[in-house]
């Protein structure tokens, strides 16, 4: 996949409550999750973004709750992609299993900017910051998680193999 | 080469001789966990993958603690969900209001979790049962409908961080500050995808209540899961709660570690977590004088029975602050029912306290305990994030129970020592 947008750049640590409050978890529909995005580290945020951009974090992005309504919310906000340095475990899983696009590199958060224009190659793992020309390399995923994320997801996933899952 | 209890209850589960670290496999699961959040998500993927008929109606719980008793329609509805699938489904495990405890202590007081189960939760407290020597994690919706489905889940065998506690604990040292200074000096990611597991003499003396606390705030340092192996503490707790056979596992003499961390106890004072981080660990005496609005004693961290003895202990014969509100939650029914018994509710409500139903409630914000913007809250829960309890403005200081009754007395953070003469 191809995806193309404005970076949105947050530090280490954005746990699942700022990406989306526990109060507005009585819903499960994905756009209200999506308005509510990110909401207590930046109002706004869910006005701002625009289809196709991205997001770039420090370490450990995700931690906390086990919330799939966090990789939900970022999906339907109109993200297209996180970039983070690291990612906590369970919203790692997440994010694959329900087919939001996350890759791993430590050089981005150094290197780019809220509002750099940046093109994304997920099959080759490049992350290209337009605004300075700079290129990144994501590190490949192992084969295992690249046929779930080819499947569009887990239980997708599980379909394709049946019962050799 | 030898194996950690890690990798012991993953090859037993994977059907292999051994497993080492960074291997996928495919692995049974003894116990899938939702609650009333994670559940309707999970249900809704289970029914859109064409699920008709669970794995193994034994084999999964559905607990409705978070926002239950339902605070508003909205949650109703999402608790109507789960009971009509548990009906459905004829699913053994599922608890009621008036039955229901917080899912992380219900699940081990029934023997629904026992030592080598390998265990999956739609929550991410569910590491609370590798105190039992059990491999316990925290999933989301998705795998748990995976699991519903097929009674699998796929894993990454981690390597092993392994954490040594010597010495004997200071007056009101407990798990919750053992856990807490570990977290405060390995950070958030610390153990990130790595097993933590947790072992040395100082440990031999914590009840379980207190391995229970310990193994609960694995996750907040990031990690995979929180094991400790089972001695006779364990056994003596599962002795007559099991109905079902289990199997005990121990690490190899010559299991290896990515790393080895040693804790002389002596050193370790009762501790805070600042907000807003739990690895913003300080003394309680760097965090006095920190005026405060409310106090939370309760939650999968420490709403157990062993916790309400030791606030009660330090509340006995005080009122809370005139400013304060004290809002005690004990985790389950039985526990409610063993601090009326023991006479530790009388002790919280003639000093001024709440008393609650068990619910998850504060802790994430849901309710039965919101803070205003700009207030504060020692709490003995897990986490202190931005707008965790309430408003983004707001405050959250982790502590232990005898530290947050101490603090409920005193109006701000205090150590119990402050209020009474007593020892534990």
């Amino acid at each position: 996949m191809i995806f193309k947008g404005n970076a949105w750049v947050f530090k280490d640590n954005i746990d699942t409550d700022v990406i989306i409050p526990a109060r507005y978890l009585t819903t499960t529909d994905p756009k209200e999750l999506a308005s509510h995005c990110m909401e207590d580290l930046d109002p706004d945020f869910s006005v701002k973004v625009k289809e196709g951009d991205i997001i770039v974090a420090g370490n450990n992005f995700g931690c906390g709750s086990s919330r799939e309504h966090a990789p939900l919310a970022i999906k339907s906000s109109g993200i297209s992609c996180v970039v983070a340095s690291s990612f906590a475990r369970i919203f790692y899983r997440n994010s694959i299993n329900i087919g939001l696009s996350i890759l791993e590199c430590e050089d981005c958060i150094k290197n780019i900017k809220t509002g750099d224009v940046l093109e994304i190659n997920t099959d080759m793992g490049i992350i290209s910051n337009v605004t300075t020309g700079e290129t990144f390399k994501a590190r490949p995923f192992p084969e295992f998680i690249k046929n779930i994320i080819n499947a569009g997801g887990l239980l997708n996933y599980a379909q394709e193999v049946g019962g050799n899952a | 080469m030898g194996m950690t209890i890690t990798q012991k209850i993953f090859a037993k589960h994977s059907g292999k001789r051994f497993v080492e670290p960074g291997e996928l496999i495919m692995a049974e699961v003894d116990i899938a966990l939702a609650n009333d959040i994670t559940g309707p998500v999970a249900i809704e993927e289970f029914k859109k993958a064409g699920g008709q008929k669970v794995f193994d109606r034994e084999k999964i719980a559905l607990i409705p603690d978070h926002f239950a008793p339902s605070k508003d329609i909205k949650s109703a509805e999402l608790c109507k969900i789960l009971r009509e699938f548990a009906k459905e489904q004829q699913i053994v495990h599922y608890y009621e209001v008036g039955r229901m405890g917080i899912e992380h202590a219900l699940l081990p007081e029934q023997g629904i979790v026992l030592p080598g189960d390998l265990i999956i939760g739609a929550d991410s407290h569910t590491c609370t049962y590798g105190a039992l020597g059990a491999f316990s994690t925290g999933v989301g919706s998705t795998d748990l409908a995976f699991a519903m489905l097929t009674g699998k889940c796929w894993f990454k065998v981690p390597e092993t961080i392994k954490f040594i506690y010597h010495g004997k604990t200071n007056s009101w040292v407990t798990g919750k500050d053992l856990i807490l200074h570990t977290i405060g000096d390995i950070g958030v990611d610390g153990a990130l995808y790595k097993a933590m597991e947790f072992t040395g003499d100082a440990l031999c003396h914590l009840s379980m209540d207190e391995r229970f606390t310990m193994a609960n705030m694995a996750i907040e340092a990031g990690g995979k899961n929180g094991i400790m192996e089972p001695d006779n503490t364990t056994l003596e707790y599962v002795k007559n709660r099991a109905k079902r056979p289990y199997e005990v596992f121990m690490s190899d003499a010559d299991a290896v570690y990515l790393n080895i961390i040693d804790y002389n106890v002596e050193k370790i004072r009762p501790k805070v977590a600042l907000p807003h981080l739990p690895e913003n660990v300080v003394d309680v005496e760097d965090a006095e004088n920190i005026a405060i609005d409310q106090v939370i004693i309760g939650s999968c961290t420490n709403g157990r029975l062993e916790d309400m003895r030791m606030a009660a202990k330090v509340i006995k014969g005080h009122k809370v602050h005139p400013y304060v509100r004290l809002i005690v939650i004990p985790a389950t029914q039985q526990i409610y029912q063993d601090m009326i018994k023991e006479g530790i509710t009388e002790v919280f409500i003639q000093a001024g306290a709440v008393v609650s139903t068990p619910t998850c409630g504060p802790c994430l914000g849901g309710y039965m305990g919101i803070l205003a913007k700009g207030e504060r809250a020692v709490a003995t829960t897990n986490r202190n994030f931005v707008g965790r309890m309430g408003h983004p403005e707001s405050e959250v200081y982790l502590s232990s129970p005898a530290v947050a009754a101490a603090s409920a007395v005193r109006g701000k953070i205090a150590h119990p020592g402050e209020v009474t003469d007593s020892d534990i």
